[in-house]
């Protein structure tokens, strides 16, 4: 079942994402506050797609659930079943190849951009192309820049990018639009770890200047 | 007891497939799993396997291997030349091979993927790496599936590789043989779809021609998805940009060139070009045996 949440339901339309996105951003990432039956819960930009068991649950049930969860933003027990390790701190070197082009299109100076950032937590808005990625908002609103006109067939394993309002890190080498600023060794996804992703939904991300000193990369705090 | 199988010879591509890894969609993960589901639980059920147990999904036959323990196999999928030391013998039967015996699935005439499955159940594929070590391969998110987008899963089979079936838990079932329904070479496959999400993006024209327009399947086939190409493209009633948004397996999903692809078990979690229509769950299995230049129509 795909939920759709129009535009002119947001009045924030320039926004990365829908607001009435969020609450199912905490049910993708509570699997335990969801009805049986609801298999997966995948938060987009402006949808949610509910996989669901019809001989377990019905349309209707999910219907009736997905009201619930988008008049009350946060369930009863969403705090109490919260991930410890729901903040998460990525160091980054502020080194990539698309910092003076972010520079041109925003008016900032690099070190502007580097505060700008560094300087706010960022969300887990919802994940993409490959295992790992998310896709984060909330950061500062002047980092807003469009995706390269031409996608590089090849962006490294660990780059740190901007695109759209959203910032990501890439988890593994793939093609990629994004702007990137620089790069970090954190790793997004380890299939030996529970869970394999360092990013999820509802997960807070700050990134930190990467000064060769920190001890360990994606460290919760 | 438990079997092991030695592969002889994978064919073009054969994987690992099982039920695949539902429920991780929020972390970027597809389900993948087998690309014709039902054609793995019939092959299954024929060896006592629970629907779901890891069998191999072989791409256009080629595939041999040789059992080193007596154990009980099944061949599913479209209808195909096997045999057994050279000996013609039945697909969608059981098949009892003998230790030492040598198991070869050809290419079918029409269709794309078969399925063998081993009694038990595959659960650990063992590979010599070229330094001498053993490399073991175990399940990834609770499925060994192959994922062709992620990267999760066993690597696609190879000469050489140990397949290690676990000690099976059910009786064998009564039925040795089941029916099957077999594509007939040269006719067109005609898939059933519901609407939308996003038929409201193209034009009234465009909605007639996916219904109406013959399509021909191209060389873009993998478990991604099968692309597929019609005399008129698809034009959309609107422009601009879709928001990223959820993807499903069955999707039709129409790029920039209106030619649409339907997307398979590895299709990506989420993608940014609008879905006119989805293909019925029961069709599924026929959209994953789609290969190169058959004939396709889409039944609204």
């Amino acid at each position: 079942m795909l939920v759709e949440f129009t535009e002119t339901d947001s009045g924030e339309t320039d926004s990365a994402v829908s607001p009435q996105v969020l609450p199912f951003i905490h049910a993708a990432a509570a699997a335990r506050d969801r009805p049986s039956g609801i298999i997966e819960v995948v938060p987009a930009a402006r949808t949610v797609l509910i996989g669901f068991d019809p001989s377990v649950t019905s349309a209707e049930a999910v219907r009736a659930w997905c009201r619930a969860v988008a008049d009350h933003p946060e369930p009863a027990g969403a705090r109490g079943s919260a991930d410890p390790r729901a903040q998460i701190t990525i160091p980054v070197v502020y080194d990539g190849p698309d910092l003076a082009d972010v520079a041109e299109a925003t008016g900032m100076t690099m070190d502007d951009i580097i505060a700008a950032h560094t300087g706010q937590d960022w969300q887990v808005a919802f994940t993409g192309f490959a295992p790992g990625f998310g896709y984060l908002i909330g950061g500062d609103p002047r980092l807003r820049v469009p995706r390269r006109a031409t996608p590089r067939t090849a962006v490294p394993a660990g780059s740190v990018g901007l695109a759209g309002g959203f910032s990501g890190v890439y988890p593994r080498s793939s093609p990629g639009g994004w702007q990137i600023i620089g790069h970090t060794t954190a790793r997004l996804w380890r299939p030996d770890r529970d869970p394999p992703a360092l990013l999820r939904p509802g997960v807070t991300v700050r990134f930190v200047v990467d000064d060769g000193r920190a001890a360990e990369s994606g460290q919760a705090r | 007891m438990t079997a092991r199988l030695q592969v002889i010879a994978p064919g073009p591509l054969t994987t690992v497939q099982d039920q695949g890894r539902p429920g991780y969609g929020a972390t970027g993960v597809s389900a993948s799993g087998a690309a014709d589901r039902a054609s793995l639980a019939a092959a299954n059920r024929l060896v006592g396997n629970r629907p779901g147990a890891a069998g191999l999904e072989t791409t256009m036959g080629g595939l041999t291997v040789r059992a080193h323990d007596p154990v009980a196999v099944a061949v599913t999928g479209p209808g195909v030349a096997i045999d057994v030391d050279g000996t013609p013998v039945g697909s969608h039967c059981r098949i009892h091979l003998r230790a030492g015996q040598v198991l070869a699935v050809s290419a079918p005439s029409a269709g794309l993927r078969n399925y063998v499955a081993v009694r038990g159940g595959i659960v650990r594929i063992e590979r010599e790496a070229a330094s001498g070590a053993r490399e073991v391969f175990g399940s990834e998110l609770g499925s060994l599936s192959s994922d062709y987008l992620s990267g999760l899963g066993q690597p696609p089979v190879s000469a050489d590789d140990q397949l290690l079936a676990s000690a099976a838990q059910a009786p064998l079932p009564a039925a040795d043989l089941i029916p099957h329904r077999a594509p007939e070479h040269g006719s067109t496959v005609v898939l059933p779809i519901v609407w939308g999400p996003r038929d409201d993006w193209f034009t009234p024209d465009a909605r007639r021609l996916l219904v109406t327009q013959a399509w021909t399947v191209s060389q873009d086939v993998d478990r991604v998805g099968v692309r597929v190409g019609g005399a008129e493209p698809l034009a959309r009633a609107r422009g601009g940009e879709l928001a990223s948004e959820p993807m499903v397996t069955g999707a039709l999903q129409v790029p920039a060139d209106g030619q649409p692809v339907v997307f398979l078990a590895d299709h990506p979690v989420t993608g940014g070009y609008p879905v006119i229509a989805v293909v019925r769950a029961s069709a599924l299995g026929a959209a994953a045996q789609l290969r190169p230049g058959d004939d396709v129509r889409f039944s609204g």
